[in-house]
């Protein structure tokens, strides 16, 4: 077996080279792998760089193939190893230590480097490039808030970066050569719609606009252009385009123009060395996005493995703008000077709509999309089948409307394609549902790599999951709300991560600047969980209930619960509550299902005087907070009580009074398992038995009815206590806004809770604890605004200054 | 008929904070005004729907939402937004001066149901 291997080397560790290995390896093969790459990292998508320097992905989530992915398939990955030569006739490549390996086949997969123009200046400080997952983390370092940038090149990876520096908070000028930005995907008028997009986004866009030199000492501090205007800059970063990395091939004496030439089957002019990628050139053809390269891949992948059965012939050139907000699709091609071509357009000034088609005999030769690119999958298949469009010329711009979503993905003939960018048919992703048994559409990426390029697909397959897969599991990331389309998790990320402190701002960032009422109330909870307090509390942004700490009626009535820990009054207590709801016309008064009472048709402005005789503190019971603890009478008087629940209670609604919550968290404590106070059906319990408590989470017995998950038992009041605490901290951390502890802990299952709350390790429990006590430590009894409100105006009815019976003496 | 507006003076404009509304009568009629940072906008007080108090709603761009069961209304025009039937509430004249907030009560409009069907 062994003597029968043939050696294939990869000299590049990027999209193109893994994505030929991977076609490789999935076929019958009798290689022996080596990949070399320059930079030190695993495989990973570089077209989702700029969301990493927006901030929205991590670099572990771009990540393609992991360490295990090489050891798996027995891969050698000379990672941080350049290639320096290649000895044509030893058949063998020298690295940059001279050391020599020795192949039957070569691919060249170097990929490309950014274009440099010769412009007096770049070589100083803070100038940069942006290119690989180390430029990505410069410009990390050194974009901050405030931070003057200049991104030098108005093209898709010049307004990506653009985006993402702005999300880092610095204030971002565009500056680009040409008349139009992206002018090689979008017309004269696609560029106008383009530009308008990229200003409202608060991006200064200077067109057309050539830089003679970068000014400064050492450091770069200005550009000036050749009109003589300059323009001062703290960091400046140069997208002004790719440039093949052919320099091997061209010292090896291969063939090279532009890029390494290579044919139909993506061999260069020596035959046992072959490239891919964006180190080629194919019939005068350079490359710089992500879909043909995945193309040469295959089509390499099935040569080297024995078969000339697919040939590359050009590919298409679709490209997309990775920014939200700002739709770009544009295919195929747009030259409108081309004889015999007629376009077909529609556009929308106000919603910022464009469209335009380029035809020829009937047939789509190019597209451009602007502001709604909703049927790029469309024109893309009319592209790659050079369908006929005879039949479809009064819908082009507007498909005629599908009736059920879902068909639309039903409709689609086997052989479409799904994911452009990896080339994963509809056929190709059924077949792996079904013969693998996919549920979830992490599983079905890793088998077919459908969406994990830009991710535009990632819609269809689950469509396609849905439809096909008879276990289909959701992934839980679901996005907050359409204002600001992150999940939580990312929003928490995002967050933290950009020290933003108010709701407005996540919103002028990252949302539509407005926001709605299911996503500020959800930015409020999480700004004042993270920071504990120390965030810039903005009442417009909360419901009326948590404005004026009371909860509304159906009447505009508000009702008023004050706290009464573990369920015990007093005698004074009810004399004063008594009183008050005498002197305040109190319509009804109400025990609850939560051993308190409910003063009932409070108007809004006599809250805070209402809280004030009361001399009790806010129940909370109008808010996603903590509500109260419910307890029995335990040893203190119950003949069956076997601890003393009626104290542990008090205590345990003492230690986390006054925080917020995802949504309500409700508790019981019961002194013996005969559950009087049903803590078995609370969010969180303390179920008391001879010498010991069980910690019980996840109960509910509202809209749902759940008997709780045992959390730990433990032997001490103090130990169970803490229980809680952990439990209730990791709840506030990492539910989604409005997900009760029920589905909560059914989303995560009780035993990743029990292994990150009571069986973590010290330092996270301390951790955990420490967070807790920190928001405490700033919390306080939200009746105490009764004495300063937030608003001045907040519990007061405006009067009239007028009358307009008097208007007739004003006017 | 005298076009001329009855202006009424309601309030200081720094008693109605940003993104927030607050109620106010004025003679019959129960208004809610709504500072919007750049302008102030006044509809009655009532939703169609359930009759809430829509200045106790959370605002969002240039709509409120009823803080009772969350139905839209555009401040502009006081056409309902996303509701599944036609509905709208009256929209008053606002202007401000010298820092006060002024409205007129009595040329309150409400579009009609065509215009809010479309």
């Amino acid at each position: 077996m062994s003597g029968a291997t043939r050696r294939l080397v990869v000299v590049g560790n990027g999209m193109a080279g893994v994505a030929c290995v991977e076609q490789i390896l999935k076929r019958k093969h009798d290689f022996e792998i080596t990949i070399f790459g320059d930079e030190p990292h695993v495989n990973y998508n570089r077209i989702l760089l700029s969301s990493v320097l927006a901030g929205e992905k991590s670099a572990e989530d771009i990540v393609l193939n992991d360490v295990d992915w090489y050891r798996e398939n027995g891969l050698r990955a000379r990672l941080g190893v350049r290639v320096a030569g290649i000895d044509r006739a030893a058949q063998t490549v020298i690295d940059d230590e001279g050391r020599a390996t020795h192949f039957d086949e070569l691919i060249l997969a170097t990929g490309s480097s950014a274009f440099i123009p010769p412009i007096p200046g770049v070589e100083k400080k803070n100038v940069h490039v942006f290119r690989t997952l180390d430029d990505t983390r410069a410009l990390l370092e050194k974009s901050r808030k405030g931070c003057r940038a200049v991104v030098i090149g108005g093209g898709l990876l010049g307004l990506e970066a653009a985006r993402g520096l702005q999300l880092r908070g610095c204030e971002v000028s565009v500056v680009h050569l040409m008349e139009t930005l992206m002018e090689r995907q979008l017309d004269r008028d696609g560029g106008a719609y383009l530009l308008r997009k990229i200003e409202n986004l608060g991006i200064r866009v200077m067109l057309p606009k050539q830089t003679a030199a970068l000014t400064g000492n050492g450091r770069v501090e200005g550009l000036r252009f050749a009109s003589g205007e300059e323009l001062e800059a703290d960091l400046v970063v140069i997208a002004a385009g790719i440039k093949p990395n052919a320099e091997l091939a061209r010292k090896a004496a291969l063939e090279v123009r532009r890029g390494i030439v290579v044919d139909d089957y993506m061999q260069t002019s020596d035959p046992h060395i072959h490239a891919v990628g964006e180190c080629t050139e194919h019939r005068g053809q350079t490359f710089g996005l992500v879909a043909p390269l995945m193309e040469q891949a295959k089509v390499l992948a099935s040569t080297l493995t024995g078969s000339r059965a697919v040939a590359f012939t050009g590919a298409s050139t679709a490209a997309k703008l990775k920014i939200m907000g700002v739709e770009i699709f544009s295919a195929g091609s747009i030259d409108e000077s081309e004889p015999g071509i007629e376009t077909v357009r529609y556009e929308d000034p106000s919603l910022g709509i464009y469209k335009k088609l380029f035809l020829k005999d009937n047939r789509l030769r190019g597209v451009i999309l602007v502001g709604d690119i909703s049927d790029e999958r469309r024109y893309t298949e009319w592209l790659r089948q050079d369908s006929d469009l005879s039949s479809q010329r009064r819908h082009l711009l507007f498909p005629p409307p599908v009736e059920d979503p879902g068909l639309e993905v039903a409709a689609m003939p086997e052989s479409e394609i799904i994911c452009g960018c990896n080339g994963v048919s509809k056929g190709t992703i059924i077949g792996a549902i079904h013969e693998k048994g996919i549920t979830t559409l992490s599983e079905l990426k890793t088998c077919t790599r459908a969406s994990t390029s830009c991710g535009s697909c990632t819609g269809l397959c689950e469509q396609l999951l849905r439809a096909v897969a008879p276990d289909f599991q959701e992934e839980t990331r679901t996005t907050l709300c359409s204002c600001v389309p992150f999940s939580y998790e990312q929003l928490r990320d995002i967050v933290k991560g950009q020290q933003l402190k108010s709701v407005q701002e996540v919103l002028n960032v990252y949302g539509n600047r407005k926001g709605c009422e299911i996503c500020k109330p959800a930015l409020s909870y999480m700004l004042d969980m993270l920071w504990c307090g120390g965030h810039e509390e903005d009442r417009s942004a909360r419901f009326i209930n948590d404005r004026v700490h009371a909860n509304i009626q159906k009447d505009g009535t508000f009702s008023v619960i004050p706290r009464m820990r573990g369920g015990v009054t007093s005698p004074d207590e009810l004399r004063r509550i008594a009183d008050v709801a005498e002197k305040y016309n109190v319509r009804m008064v109400k025990v609850t299902g939560s051993q308190r009472l409910d003063l009932l048709g409070v108007k809004k402005s006599d809250l805070p005087k209402v809280w004030a005789d009361l001399g009790m503190p806010s129940g909370q019971a109008y808010t996603k907070g903590v509500r109260m603890v419910k307890t029995c009478v335990g040893t203190e008087f119950c003949r069956f009580g076997t601890q003393d629940s009626t104290s542990a209670g008090i205590e345990l609604e003492r230690r986390l009074e006054n925080l917020f919550t995802p949504h309500k968290v409700k508790m019981g404590v019961v002194g013996c398992p005969r559950n009087c106070a049903e803590a078995t059906v609370k969010d969180i319990g303390m179920v008391g038995q001879e010498g010991s408590w069980q910690v019980v989470v996840g109960g509910a017995a509202g809209k749902s009815v759940r008997k709780a998950d045992l959390l730990i038992t433990v032997e001490t009041t103090g130990q169970a206590l803490e229980a809680c605490e952990l439990f209730f901290q990791y709840y506030r951390e990492n539910a989604n806004y409005l997900e009760r502890t029920y589905d909560f802990v059914e989303r995560l299952g009780i035993e990743k809770v029990r292994k990150e709350t009571v069986y973590a390790s010290e330092q996270e429990r301390r951790s955990l604890l420490d967070r807790l006590q920190r928001s405490k430590t700033i919390s306080k009894d939200a009746w105490l605004e009764r004495e300063t409100p937030v608003n001045p105006t907040q519990f007061v009815q405006i009067q009239p200054i007028q009358s307009p019976a008097l208007k007739e003496t004003i006017i | 008929m005298n076009r001329e507006h009855n202006w009424t003076k309601i309030t200081a404009v720094a008693n109605i904070p940003p993104q927030e509304g607050r109620s106010v009568t004025v003679g019959e009629v129960e208004l809610a005004i709504f500072n919007l940072h750049d302008r102030f906008v006044t509809i009655e007080n009532r939703c169609p729907h359930k009759g809430g108090p829509l200045c106790d709603g959370i605002v969002s761009g240039t709509s409120v939402v009823c803080p009772l069961h969350g139905w839209r209304f555009d401040l502009d025009s006081g056409a309902a937004v996303r509701a599944s039937l036609p509905a709208c509430v009256t929209v008053f004249p606002t202007r401000v001066e010298e820092g006060i907030i002024l409205v007129d009560p009595s040329a309150g409009r409400r579009i009609t149901s065509e215009e809010a069907a479309a």
